[in-house]
């Protein structure tokens, strides 16, 4: 398996630069090409489950060369991203016709989910840098896609901030390099296990905080997203929710804390993540209930479910960290799901405010069940698997001792649930409205798209019975975390 | 000393990026933080009167190590210029339909997304 890892970027990549070539004549080439490498991947991805090693770029060994790695966070990743990915793939074929140029569309994802790949790969700073601009780049084009008013305004606003944050963290890397002169992140963690913090090595894990804290969406630094989610089309929305936030923020952050910064050396580090990640969570949620616009509402929403997250690896115990991980999961899962639905909502009435919305549960009841399924998931309804990450991060918070955290995690469940509930009885019930008399359900291969994400919604409740603190595929990721720290590669990874 | 100019320029570029009202100075700025960190990589990798890390006929791999600056940073900066070559076209194409749109570069004038 080890040697097909460099197969998750090149296939990706290679893909994106061979479909501009040869759809010019033949239409139907980026669609089928797309869709044939996205299913791939994700069977490439599941593969992988269970498995650990390492990928030596040229041969090279670990001190000069670059690394890729797999351990059991790499795989939860992967197959989330591939997944996820998958699932858009089959919705673009008939969404992105009402826009001009699928081809271009088509090979900007793919090189979005080369660098969403590669992030997660590789074992090297600067490396890890590198495919962060591509997907930085690929993400600030896609969310430009539209070339109108809205679009330009937030993918400008979007590239600036997002610029600067890759800035702040090229300042820490080099800040790094300078004081311990590798960029492997396990002989980072040895030498920085061995030598103790100093002045500069803080100010880096500063400026990673807030770097990566912006690419993750965290409070202070959130004022990008709800502007450039929803601007994006459908498709990519849910990717930038679902997936992107994610891997490019609390994967490499989760990544620094627990691997290569350890709590041992920073104490004050876990406070610092709880202490963003409540605020996101109660200000993302109170700012989500206000809003018209279906994806906006969304987009705030994103950022209280990644509180939940960054409060779950701020407790730091294993319970924590099962639970902070099944959330981004899971919550990649339902998140999409969501957006998705609002991307048929547009396109099939030409509308996501809320307020010209109205009944179309009678027009859209395919898409109607869908979403009434994804808010129930969203907002901790039993069945779904939702409920079971939010009870594993309460659970985890009363259990280190941390009773007012899990009080705003059920509070804030509830303030979800009255956001999505707004939604849902605006947009698909309530009387019609002249913009929805018309409407039509959405194409099938919208729908398929639809129904995948709502089977692993329910699926991935299915995974809390393997063990309440040891779910299937969330438990080797928490090993990956806690134990990674001061061993140099090739050692305590089981090869 | 040569450092903290590195870290004047970040700061020269970060304030334009936050007080500019042109979308085109604002890219500017962008370009010149980059500059700033680029300048600082190669500064990390440099040794005074070191020579070129390049291997010359008669030196061994022993004294070159011994002589020369250290290579990676400056391989790191390459990368990083190509990188913000990038960011910088794409930042340029979305100014210029900025234009296209709203006939005109001033930030306070592209106020329609709010709340």
């Amino acid at each position: 398996m080890e040697n097909a890892l460099p197969f998750f970027v090149a296939i990706p990549l290679g893909a994106a630069f061979f479909i501009p070539l040869v759809s010019l004549t033949l239409k139907w080439v980026p669609d089928l090409l797309a869709n044939a490498v996205m299913a791939v991947l994700a069977a490439m991805a599941f593969l992988t489950i269970g498995q650990a090693g390492f990928y030596h770029m040229g041969g090279w060994g670990t001190h000069l060369g670059i690394d890729l790695r797999l351990d059991g966070l790499t795989t939860l990743m992967l197959v989330t991203i591939n997944t996820i990915g998958l699932a858009m793939a089959i919705f673009s074929v008939q969404y992105m016709t009402k826009y001009t140029s699928k081809l271009r569309y088509y090979s900007l994802f793919l090189c979005l989910i080369a660098g969403l790949n590669g992030i997660v790969l590789t074992g090297d700073l600067f490396n890890l840098y590198i495919f962060m601009e591509i997907v930085a780049i690929s993400s600030y084009a896609l969310v430009a896609f539209g070339c109108e008013h809205d679009e330009l305004e937030a993918a400008f606003k979007y590239a600036v901030l997002g610029t600067v944050a890759s800035a702040f963290i090229l300042i820490g890397i080099a800040l790094l390099y300078a004081m311990l002169g590798t960029l492997n992140m396990a002989e980072m963690a040895v030498k920085l296990a061995a030598g103790g913090m100093n002045m500069p090595l803080t100010v880096a894990l500063g400026l990673f905080l807030c770097g990566f804290g912006l690419k993750a969406a965290l409070v202070p630094f959130h004022a990008w997203l709800p502007d450039a989610h929803p601007a994006a089309p459908a498709p990519v929305s849910a990717m930038l929710s679902g997936v992107v936030i994610k891997t490019a923020g609390i994967y490499v952050l989760s990544r620094l804390i627990f691997n290569v910064f350890t709590v041992q050396l920073v104490p004050d580090l876990f406070s610092i993540l709880r202490l963003f990640g409540v605020v996101s969570m109660i200000v993302g949620g109170i700012l989500a209930l206000g809003q018209w616009d279906m994806k906006r509402l969304l987009a705030y929403s994103s950022i209280s479910q990644i509180g939940y997250i960054v409060v779950g690896l701020g407790l730091g115990t294993p319970l924590g960290l099962t639970g902070a991980l099944f959330h981004m999961l899971n919550h990649s899962v339902f998140k999409s799901l969501l957006f998705l639905n609002a991307g048929a909502v547009e396109y099939a009435t030409g509308s996501r405010d809320l307020r010209h919305l109205g009944g179309l549960s009678r027009n859209l009841p395919f898409t109607a069940n869908m979403s009434l399924l994804g808010s129930m998931a969203i907002s901790g309804i039993p069945p779904f698997n939702g409920f079971w990450s939010k009870l594993i991060i309460v659970l985890a918070c009363i259990e280190s001792g941390h009773p007012w955290l899990a009080l705003a995690a059920v509070a804030m469940s509830l303030v979800t649930l009255v956001a999505v509930l707004k939604m849902l009885k605006r947009a698909f019930y309530e009387e019609h409205k002249p913009l929805t008399v018309h409407a039509t359900e959405v194409p099938v291969l919208m729908r398929a798209a639809m129904l995948l994400l709502a089977t692993l919604c329910v699926v991935l409740a299915l995974l809390v019975l393997t063990g309440l603190r040891t779910p299937f595929l969330i438990a080797p990721a928490v090993d990956a975390l806690s134990t990674w720290a001061g061993t140099a590669p090739g050692q305590g990874m089981g090869i | 000393m040569v450092y903290a100019l590195c870290l004047v320029l970040i700061a020269i570029g970060l304030y334009g990026v936050v007080v500019k009202k042109n979308v085109v100075k604002i890219v500017i700025s962008l370009a010149i933080i980059e500059y700033g960190i680029n300048v600082l990589l190669v500064l990390i990798g440099y040794r005074s009167g070191g020579c070129a890390p390049i291997l010359q006929q008669g030196m061994t791999a022993a004294t070159l190590v011994a002589n020369s600056v250290d290579p990676l940073p400056q391989a790191l900066v390459l990368t990083a210029i190509m990188i913000n070559l990038g960011m910088l076209i794409l930042m340029v194409a979305i100014c210029i339909r900025l234009y296209e749109r709203y006939g005109t570069f001033d930030i306070t004038e592209m106020r329609r997304l709010k709340g």
